[in-house]
Parts: structure tokens; sequence; C-alpha cells
């Protein structure tokens, strides 16, 4: 007798009850997970955004956030001021921190007036204004929280990523990446210029700060220069508001 | 091993030497060449590897008798991608900061030959117990050599090992730098990764000669 399992009916019907079975199974822990997921971003977001204006509670070597339990409050004391700037508008919006700069991307190519965060922060007397960015990486997206001071001098920056090789382009979220961006121009002779990262710049330990230029990782071309990238493609967006600061 | 019977027992030791996934096998070869340009990122690999083979190898044999085998592959596919992405959404929801290491490898896992291999090969032909068994020890013998090249790509290439800089700093010209070593850069590209793995190969065959074939 033929076996029961290689019948075509038999097939079909498992394959239909394996999708469904799957299918509700996942659904059900997405939906389920949901908030938790939520709320988890959030708090990262604030974790990041504190992070680049330097209150953190890094250690040598390695950088790590605030804890969860903190943030809420930290946030609170630390940034003064949410802005949307949008166009020649400045606004000031309590929940800009959980505007999704991905979706402004898409819906500033769509040809609408794209709404940027800004975050000014407040520390032992120094304003900070910090800006996300977003860009691409070699396999998927890569972003960045820069905290900088009014003349555009980077202050601090944390970078993360979504699928970059470990060991190599993952490595653009390690402290002997990012703190090279602390003290690094912007602007060049008045203009914006970006940050380039360069290899063989014949400044390994990052010395000259206003050259444009911080040291790229070995291995990992493509992620650096995505991160060039997005700093002059979205940072550049910023110009105007600093302009009218002064 | 008094827990196990003689057969089972070599189920977990056999894949560690003598049948080793990668060396012997020449199964995940891929994901040994992507991420073990450190070592934290291959102990990572490997823990993943070890829980996802081990729980999947279980669902499978659990199934072995219901599974249609025109479509069998589909369904070991499925299975061990739903696993996966659920075990993600579980991390993400309550371990977030883990999830964050480990969604790298999420797509990794799911296309690994290691896994897909020992469904077919074991869990579709034997039971719960012994397809555990299969799981971890496949899964450990996979995972060991993916931390003997870590350590030696991340040791060579970078310098550190876990990040901790064993050797001394490149930049400020400490330790063994001092004498004018450097880090050989081509160890962390992919490359490398393939002729680490062939040295063990050939350190393998020649203790164990009766591995050679012809």
């Amino acid at each position: 007798m033929e076996n029961r399992t290689d019948k075509n009916s038999y097939t079909i019907l498992f394959a239909i009850g394996m999708v469904l079975i799957v299918g509700a199974l996942l659904a059900f822990a997405a939906s389920s997970l949901k908030p938790n997921i939520d709320e988890n971003k959030r708090l990262e977001k604030q974790q990041n955004i504190l992070y680049a204006m330097g209150v953190n509670e890094n250690e040598e070597g390695s950088a790590n956030f605030v804890s969860t339990a903190d943030a809420p409050e930290l946030f609170a004391k630390y940034i003064k001021k949410q802005l949307v700037i949008q166009g020649d508008k400045v606004t000031e919006n309590n929940e800009a921190y959980l505007i999704d700069v991905k979706k402004e991307q898409s819906s500033a190519k769509a040809g609408n007036e794209r709404r940027l965060p800004l975050f000014v922060g407040e520390k032992d007397g120094k304003t900070f204004y910090i800006a996300p960015i977003r860009g691409k990486g070699l396999w998927d997206a890569i972003w960045a929280y820069v905290a900088m001071d009014k003349d555009m001098v980077v202050q601090g920056a944390y970078f993360d990523h979504k699928g970059e090789t470990p060991g190599l382009g993952a490595n653009i979220k390690q402290r002997f990446f990012m703190d090279d961006f602390i003290g690094e121009h912007l602007k060049s002779n008045g203009k914006f210029k970006g940050i380039d990262v360069a290899k063989g710049n014949a400044d390994p330990k990052n010395i000259d700060k206003t050259d444009n230029e911080v040291d790229a990782i070995a291995g990992a071309t493509i992620t650096g220069n995505g991160v060039a990238a997005m700093i002059k493609s979205d940072l550049k967006l910023y110009v105007s508001y600093f302009e009218n600061l002064k | 091993m008094g827990l196990l019977s003689k057969k089972d027992g070599k189920l977990i030791t056999d894949p560690l030497a003598d049948n080793n996934p990668i060396t012997i096998q020449v199964l995940g070869i891929c994901s040994a060449l992507a991420i073990t340009a450190e070592l934290k990122a291959s102990i990572v690999m490997a823990v993943s590897v070890l829980f996802v083979l081990g729980i999947g190898n279980v669902v499978i044999s659990l199934m072995r008798n219901i599974i249609p085998s025109k479509i069998r592959i589909i369904v070991q596919l499925v299975v061990v991608a739903a696993l996966v992405i659920i075990v993600d959404q579980v991390l993400k929801a309550f371990a977030y900061e883990l999830s964050k290491t480990l969604s790298v490898f999420v797509g990794l896992i799911i296309t690994n030959c290691i896994i897909m291999g020992r469904f077919e090969a074991f869990a579709l032909g034997n039971g719960p117990w012994r397809s555990f068994l299969d799981g971890i020890g496949n899964a450990a013998g996979y995972g060991l050599i993916l931390i003997i090249v870590g350590f030696f790509r991340e040791l060579l290439g970078s310098g550190t090992l876990l990040g901790f800089k064993v050797l001394g700093d490149p930049i400020e010209k400490t330790g063994l730098y001092s004498i004018g070593y450097e880090n050989n850069g081509f160890m962390l590209l992919s490359p490398m990764a393939l002729i680490v793995v062939g040295i063990i190969i050939w350190v393998q065959r020649s203790r164990n000669t009766a591995l050679i074939e012809d």
C-alpha cells in the first residue's frame, strides 16, 4: 500500500495546516509582545540621545547607556527642548524624539517637507544640539545621534546599525570609532563640509580636529563610506538652523 | 558518560572530532567565514546554534512520521525559521540588549546548512532523545571550530581577544607593537577564515589518517 504521507491530498492539507498554525503562532507572538518591544525601542532612543550628549555610564573602552529605569528621568532632566524643524518653521514638540527618521526620509523623497527633530540638551552649563541621522551601510540601515555645539563642532556621537558584519562594519558602535568624532569640526572655513571616514589620512591618532576626517576601520570601507554619506546629507539639513542661532 | 549509553554518548563526542560538521562534513562553512572576525561573535553564534539545533532536532523528530516527504525541506525550513523568529521576538521584548547583539545572526542561523543537514540526515529517522543529543553534539562541534577560527582571526587580525588589547596598543606602539609587530589586516577578511579552516582540516587529518579520503 502506498504510504499515506506520500499522497498529494495529504501533502496539500499538511501544507495548509502548517501555514495556518505557524502563521497564527507568529502573529500571536508579534502582537502580544509588541507593547514591550515598542517600549524598549522608546527607551533606547532616549538612551541614545543621552549617550550622544555625554550622559552615559561609559567605562574604559566600553560604551554603556544609562539604565533603562533611569532613562526617562534623566531624559527629562537633561533635554531642555525638543524641536521640530520644518522648512523655516521651528516648533517645540515634546514627542519629537519619537519621529521616525526613516519615514521622514521617504516622505521627503515623495516631495513633502521633511520634519527634522533636534534636541537641545544642557549639561554642566554647556548646550548640546543633538540630531538623529540615518543612512545605509553595507548590508542594511545604519543610524546615529550626533551632538553638536552651536558652531557645529561634534561633542559626541552614538552610532548603531542593523546588520553590519560583526568585527568589521559593526565596529562603528565601538568607542574607538565613536570617540574619534568628538571635537571634530563639521564645517570648514565657515562652510558645511561634513566628516569623512578616511583611510590612510596620516592622522590615525586623530590629533587634527579641523581636517574634517576621522580614521576608517580596516575591512569596513563601505560601512565607513555610509557613515560619511549620512553625516554629509542629513546634518546638512540643519545648517540653516545653526546659521539662525547667531 | 554515566548518564548516556555508549551509543548515545558517541552522538555527542563524534561530531566534536572525527565527524565534525565543518571539517569533515563540510557544512556551515558560510557562517564560519562570515562571523569569525572576532571571538565574541563566534561564541554568540555557537551558543545560538546549539540552542536552535537542539530544539529543532527534537521538533522535527517528533513530526517525522507525519511530514510528507515531498515537501519535507520546506517543512524543515518553516520549523527553523519560526523557532528563530519567536526566540528573537521574545528576546526583543524581555532582553533587549541581548537581542541587539543577536539580531545580525538571525538570518545566518535560519540559512545555516548544518541545521538543515542534521534535520534531513538524522532527525527525520530517529527518536527525539537521540535527535536532541545529535543536535547538541553537532552544534558543539560546529561551535568548537568557530571559536578556534575566531580566536586566531581576532588575535592576529586585531591584536585583541574579546575586545581586550592582549598584544598592546597598535597606535601608541606599546607591548609587542613596540618591537615592530603589525596586525595582519588580511586575517579580518573572509578568505583567511577559509585558510584557517583548511589548516585545521590538515592538522586533523594528519593526526588521524583514517579520515583521509582517496
